[in-house]
């Protein structure tokens, strides 16, 4: 289904060409040779834009549990201590954290960074917060008699929370995981202000070679579009598994 | 000389599997346990009942740690009950419980369900674990449901696999928690009879029921609860041809009235 919206979208995109005098297809033209050299240098902004965010879901997904589980502690401190951390994260916008990161951080640790790992950290920081969230309203929502019935066979802690809780707890924030894995990639290109090679990075330095830039980011658009689309369609298509596991 | 020798023999069986000494317990404002003392031996089969806000499920749930008593002792299988994880580990690995609602694991299969308990805390490997579930499976009479998910199941089948998933712990003790309170009338009887059949296994129970037809087949002992105390405890003959207190006969009549 979601193909189907994007082939309506690239008919509209094309039908809009045709309207204007304005376009000029040729620089991203992959019959012209110098069009398909544009167009190639464009794409290979994908690998940056994909590993990025995935390494920086991946983290921001083991930070996010490891700050929502002392959010359900009965210890006092261990809650307070999940607030102030959601709250402090969440506060600070991503691209000032990402240039807190490149610029500051190395400053006040002595340690390098690469453009990479400081793209990582900042988003993976950022987003760690909501992911806590997340888990936090996913494992509240469990009924209190799966750990009641977890405690009655004694299964540890790390055990009930591995084997029964979690597993559950998953199944349900799935459609909000997947939502921020595309807030990610779409995040991602913010890293690009402090020169990441990734998608958005390429298309400036090609608007600045060609000065096409209506062509150019309109390629841009189509390219996290696409990119996105599919990753939905992937986390519809694993929530829809889940759930069939259920049922059997 | 006869009777001394039986009693002598029956001391000497009849242990204390679990004791209950002067234990209260508060919910906020509301005093769930008043001063309770109850005393289970050794294949004893206790049957709880009393109107609904009387104390009995805290009181089962007390001696699981599942709710922590405010006072008083317990003490299961000769492990005293502190709430200090390896004492709620002692006490629990010797204690099985089935709950009103089943609470299966919804995302497991009914095999799953009863090989997770025995794999990670019995240390149990998966082969054994499986072998272990097909044979409770058989004694609860539904092996041919190893493979589905519980969702599938009618709730008379899911009881009577959360009570094979406890049996799979190979507890000393097993507590139910009103386990035909949830179900269609037509599924009670399928799960009471797995229970009266492991009643005649010799293992420890204590039924927290208002099914008196079970109670009558199964139990040695009643015992009756109002607010938060035990008002009446005596052998089934006993209870229901005469019991001892107006509260009591009060409720019985009630419960027994169709």
């Amino acid at each position: 289904m979601s193909f189907c919206r994007l082939a309506g979208l690239c008919c509209l995109t094309l039908l809009l060409t045709g309207c204007s005098g304005n376009w000029g297809w040729y620089v991203v033209d992959p019959t012209v040779p110098a069009g398909w050299i544009n167009l190639k240098f464009l794409l290979s902004g994908l690998y940056y834009t994909l590993l990025l965010s995935f390494t920086a879901i991946v983290i921001s997904i083991v930070i996010g549990l490891a700050v929502a589980l002392p959010a359900l502690s009965a210890n006092r401190a261990l809650r307070r201590f999940n607030r102030i951390y959601v709250e402090l994260v969440r506060a600070v916008p991503i691209l000032v954290l990402i240039l807190w990161v490149y610029y500051g951080l190395p400053q006040m640790t002595g340690l390098s960074i690469t453009v990479f790992w400081a793209g990582v950290i900042a988003l993976a920081l950022s987003d760690s917060a909501f992911e806590a969230e997340i888990f936090r309203a996913g494992i509240q929502s469990i009924d209190k008699g799966q750990y009641e019935a977890a405690h009655s066979i004694s299964l540890s802690y790390t055990d009930m929370m591995m084997y029964v809780i979690l597993p559950q707890a998953v199944r349900r924030i799935l459609p909000a995981l997947g939502n921020q894995l595309v807030y990610m990639l779409k995040m991602s290109s913010l890293v690009s202000v402090i020169g990441m090679q990734e998608l958005t990075r390429k298309a400036n330095e090609l608007v600045v070679v060609e000065y096409r830039p209506l062509e150019i980011y309109t390629v841009l658009v189509l390219e996290y579009l696409v990119l996105i689309l599919i990753v939905s369609a992937g986390v519809r298509w694993l929530e829809r598994k889940l759930q069939s596991d259920q049922r059997g | 000389m006869v009777k001394t020798s039986f009693c002598a023999m029956l001391n000497l069986s009849a242990k204390a599997m679990i004791k209950v000494e002067n234990v209260s317990k508060t919910f906020g404002d509301f005093h769930a346990l008043k001063n309770v003392s109850l005393e289970v031996l050794t294949g004893e089969k206790v049957v709880v009942c009393g109107p609904s806000g009387s104390g009995k499920s805290t009181l089962i749930r007390c001696i699981n740690g599942l709710e922590r008593h405010d006072e008083g002792l317990i003490e299961v299988a000769d492990n005293r009950l502190t709430h200090t994880s390896s004492s709620l580990r002692a006490v629990r690995s010797s204690v099985g419980m089935v709950f009103q609602q089943f609470n299966l694991f919804p995302h497991l299969t009914v095999k799953q369900n009863l090989t997770l308990g025995p794999v990670r805390t019995r240390k149990l490997s998966q082969p054994d674990a499986d072998k272990l579930a097909m044979a409770y499976l058989e004694r609860v009479r539904i092996p041919e449901q190893a493979d589905k998910f519980p969702r599938q199941l009618s709730g008379g089948q899911q009881q009577r696999v959360a009570i094979a998933r406890s049996l799979c712990m190979e507890p000393q003790i097993m507590l139910f928690d009103e386990p035909t309170s949830a179900l269609d009338p037509e599924m009670i009887n399928e799960v009471l009879d797995v229970m009266s059949e492991l009643a005649g296994s010799g293992m420890t129970m204590i039924c927290v029921t208002h099914e008196m037809g079970f109670a009558k087949r199964v139990a040695d002992t009643m015992v009756f609860m109002d607010h938060g105390e035990i008002v009446e405890k005596a052998p089934p003959e006993q209870f229901f041809s005469n019991p001892g207190t107006e509260r009591c006969r009060d409720f019985l009549s009630k419960i027994l009235a169709h």
